[in-house]
């Protein structure tokens, strides 16, 4: 019996097929490989992927990135007040899209796990058709995230990732990070710690257990001990373990008289409310009143930390705070529209965007070696952080880092850190090559376009 | 020594909470034969509720204040509580300041009323079904919770602080002979531990030496024969589901100062109350308490230095790796008892 019998040609097979991988998404994969790069936009609108965390413990900073990130889309599409565009040392932005095009964006929940981030960035690129993927929180992710994008051939813009392996020994020619990093934030603090507590420390870290935490923790024990102090012990506590009382506990015995939490997110709500409990702060130990450093702050942690952030010193990439016109503007939109002041994994998600699509302007093209090119060694101003390059080497921004403590009176819910220090760039500079970033063997590798 | 010692009390208050979580997870299972993975959202609402009466307590209206100014330049909006405006600035920071033992009477009829409605509106419609079915439903259910819950009050952790009388540690060490600073431990957590003391023991009590406790007794024994009495049962057992729920509740209000509430709490708190359960015996209120307090205590001391220097990671494990060698060694868990879940 043939299939001709039966209703079913090979024709009719074929053609209900070739329908089958249209509308299951498989298509723009085949079609994207006919141009010259990935997702290349042809109508009238081109999509951003923003993939933050929208849950687990870092949720709270990737909503606040996701405010920044539809404030920017607005203000690219000339809706609003323009924000940092009018302050923005580039003027290639016009408020009328980005080359003539609408921008339009996708929002995924990386749930703060890389394989969950991964699965949001691969949907964002096959079915939605982003360009440009920006977001983070986490460094596990950041660095999972950019991976997929240099595989797909897709730009990355780095949201909140700190670790010194994003930009280090995990760096890609596709990726770029506006935020600080684990090692500028040990240059920038050791030497205000050396004012604030001496020389003659005994410090103990708690760390989080992925590469943030080592390499954070890593590069302040590196400070630290430059001016002076000793390491007593680093003790690994998982992502999200809620109670760190069991790992508190210890820390009483130990001898140390500083306790460096290299936590985040929540997590540091958390372990910093639960050493305030235990009495940490009261302590005196060799002769010596105990003290805390959290040395990543952001403005969301100091509020949901309360009253136990008081006097404890960390560094930030940017506070809402700054002087500066760039800082004024974005606090003046953000502030109008949500009703509070932005966190500085706000900020760099803001710049992110507006830098991408800023060099998609010089570029001419959305195509992202052209991007990439434009990126490169670029300097720029007005965005908040002062004069800043993106290093041509390792894809890494470079620009001032500003110490914070935990404000002894506040004069409104918002004022819980005040400026103590702004580091200048100088002081946190460093080799491509530095061993704490991949060495010699960290290399960019080749821009993927993705045809 | 003092090192052991902080382990057993730091192993204490963490016990406490997964005590009284499985306990309410037992009851549920003993009495209706429901496996009601919901239970930690229970406990993460009753946290909630504390959330929810602070910021009852704190409501305030604005005054402008022109000497100040907010973050946008504009005159700052001075907060002043109700609270204060109504009984006097002493009294008002005086509610404020005790919200959390206060909010354990906002919790029991909030609570007691979600588990009713719980049982009556869902869980009743999967009595007769398969456990795994059971299961699915009220994870599902856990989930609709917490979404919930991160939708009105966001993601981040919410610190809701203890009375200030009971803020900062005392030295334990002093009071059994140690040197000063030995052995600190919060105020909070000793009182955490007394409190889940208490509540045990209330909740045996009930059972033990009151009718409606006796008959719910009676009906986890023999269901059938407790009906063809003339009991309705049914209803006995639907209280219990809202009592368990008050429990897991009041247990979540009080751990506030402990643990900064957020939306995910009670997925933590679930998986691991629910080995407790497993380990002290399905159905056996006894064997939760027991179990819940000698994870508790377990998972403390895998957290020491010097044992996670001998196995590494053994602090994430040691719950689960203790749960199978008791399973291995003793099938039913600690103080099961024969023929639960093993038709």
């Amino acid at each position: 019996m043939s299939d001709q019998k039966k209703g079913i040609s090979r024709r009719r097979v074929l053609k209900t097929g070739l329908a089958g991988i249209v509308a299951t998404g498989v298509a723009p994969t085949i079609i994207t490989n006919a141009y010259g790069f990935t997702n290349e936009p042809t109508g009238s609108t081109v999509k951003f992927g923003f993939n933050v965390p929208q849950t687990g413990p870092y949720a709270a900073e990737g909503l606040d990135e996701l405010r920044a990130q539809q404030l920017a889309v607005e203000h690219l599409n000339g809706i609003g007040d323009g924000g940092m565009l009018s302050t923005f040392s580039s003027k290639a932005l016009k408020g009328n899209g980005v080359l003539g095009k609408q921008v339009d964006y996708v929002t995924g929940d990386t749930q703060t796990k890389s394989d969950a981030a991964r699965a949001a960035a691969r949907s964002m690129i096959e079915k939605d058709g982003v360009v440009m993927i920006n977001g983070g929180s986490s460094s596990g992710v950041a660095v999972a995230v950019q991976g997929l994008c240099q595989e797909a051939g897709i730009i990355f813009m780095a949201g909140l990732t700190h670790s010194n392996d994003t930009t280090g020994k995990d760096r890609k020619a596709n990726g770029f990070r506006h935020f600080f990093n684990a090692y500028m934030s040990g240059a920038a603090l050791a030497p205000v710690l050396k004012t604030a507590y001496g020389t003659d420390r005994r410090a103990y870290h708690l760390t989080a257990d992925y590469t943030w935490g080592w390499t954070q923790q890593a590069s302040i024990q590196l400070f630290t001990e430059q001016i002076g102090w000793e390491t007593v012990n680093n003790v690994l506590t998982p992502v999200g373990a809620g109670d760190f009382s069991s790992y508190i506990a210890p820390v009483l015995n130990s001898g140390a008289d500083v306790l460096v939490l290299n936590h985040y997110g929540g997590d540091m709500i958390n372990s910093l409310t639960q050493a305030v409990q235990f009495g940490l702060r009261d302590k005196q130990v060799n002769g010596k009143q105990f003290e805390i450093v959290v040395p990543l702050y952001s403005e969301l942690m100091a509020d949901g930390a309360g009253a136990n952030i008081k006097g404890v010193y960390g560094s930030m990439n940017w506070n809402w705070q700054l002087s500066d016109a760039g800082t004024q503007a974005f606090v003046k939109s953000f502030g109008e529209k949500y009703g509070q002041p932005p966190s500085n994994s706000a900020q760099t998600c803001y710049a992110q965007v507006m830098l991408y699509a800023d060099a998609v302007e010089r570029a001419g093209s959305f195509n992202p070696c052209a991007v990439a090119e434009a990126l490169e060694g670029f300097e720029f101003d007005g965005l908040g952080n002062g004069p800043t390059l993106y290093r041509a080497a390792d894809h890494q921004c470079f620009k001032d880092v500003l110490v914070v403590k935990g404000k002894e009176n506040p004069s409104n819910q918002y004022d819980t850190l005040e400026v103590v220090e702004i580091t200048p760039r100088a002081q946190v500079e460093y080799a491509p090559n530095h061993e704490m970033f991949g060495g010699d063997e960290a290399t960019l590798g080749a821009c993927n376009p993705g045809a | 020594m003092d090192a052991i010692i902080l382990q057993v009390l730091n192993g204490l208050d963490k016990g406490s909470a997964y005590a009284l979580i499985a306990l309410g997870l037992t009851l549920i299972f003993g009495t209706l034969g429901v496996v009601n993975f919901a239970h930690g959202a229970l406990f993460m609402l009753g946290a909630f509720c504390a959330v929810t009466l602070q910021r009852l307590l704190t409501l305030s209206f604005e005054q402008i204040d022109p000497t100040q100014k907010d973050f946008l330049g504009n005159p700052l909006k001075v907060q002043v509580p109700y609270v204060d405006s109504w009984f006097g600035p002493d009294v008002g920071a005086f509610l404020i300041d005790w919200s959390v033992p206060i909010a354990i009477l906002f919790a029991i009829p909030i609570m007691l009323i979600i588990g009713v409605v719980m049982e009556r509106g869902l869980i009743k419609h999967f009595y007769r079904r398969p456990h795994a079915e059971q299961i699915l439903v009220t994870f599902g259910l856990a989930i609709v919770m917490q979404e919930i819950v991160r939708l009105f009050f966001g993601a981040n952790p919410i610190q809701t602080g203890a009375p200030g009388v009971f803020t900062g540690s005392f030295d334990f060490g002093v009071l059994i002979g140690f040197g000063p600073n030995a052995i600190i431990y919060p105020y909070w957590r000793m009182v955490y531990f007394l409190f889940a003391v208490v509540v045990i023991g209330a909740v045996f009590a009930f059972l033990q030496f009151t009718t409606f406790g006796m008959v719910v007794r009676a009906g986890m024994a023999d269901r059938e024969t407790v009906g063809l009495l003339g009991i309705n049962i049914d209803r006995r057992f639907t209280i219990m589901f809202g009592i368990a729920a008050a429990v897991a509740g009041i247990a979540g209000v009080m751990y506030t100062p402990i643990l900064a509430p957020n939306y995910h709490m009670g997925m933590d708190f679930l998986v691991l109350s629910f080995v407790v359960v497993v380990v002290g015996g399905m159905g056996s209120l006894p064997g939760a308490v027991l179990a819940g307090f000698l994870l508790g205590i377990l998972q403390s001391f895998a957290s020491m230095n010097e044992v996670k220097s001998m196995i590494p990671g053994i602090d994430q494990v040691i719950i689960y790796l203790v749960a199978i060698i008791i399973l291995l060694t003793r099938p039913r868990g600690l103080m099961g008892r024969k023929g639960v879940m093993e038709e």
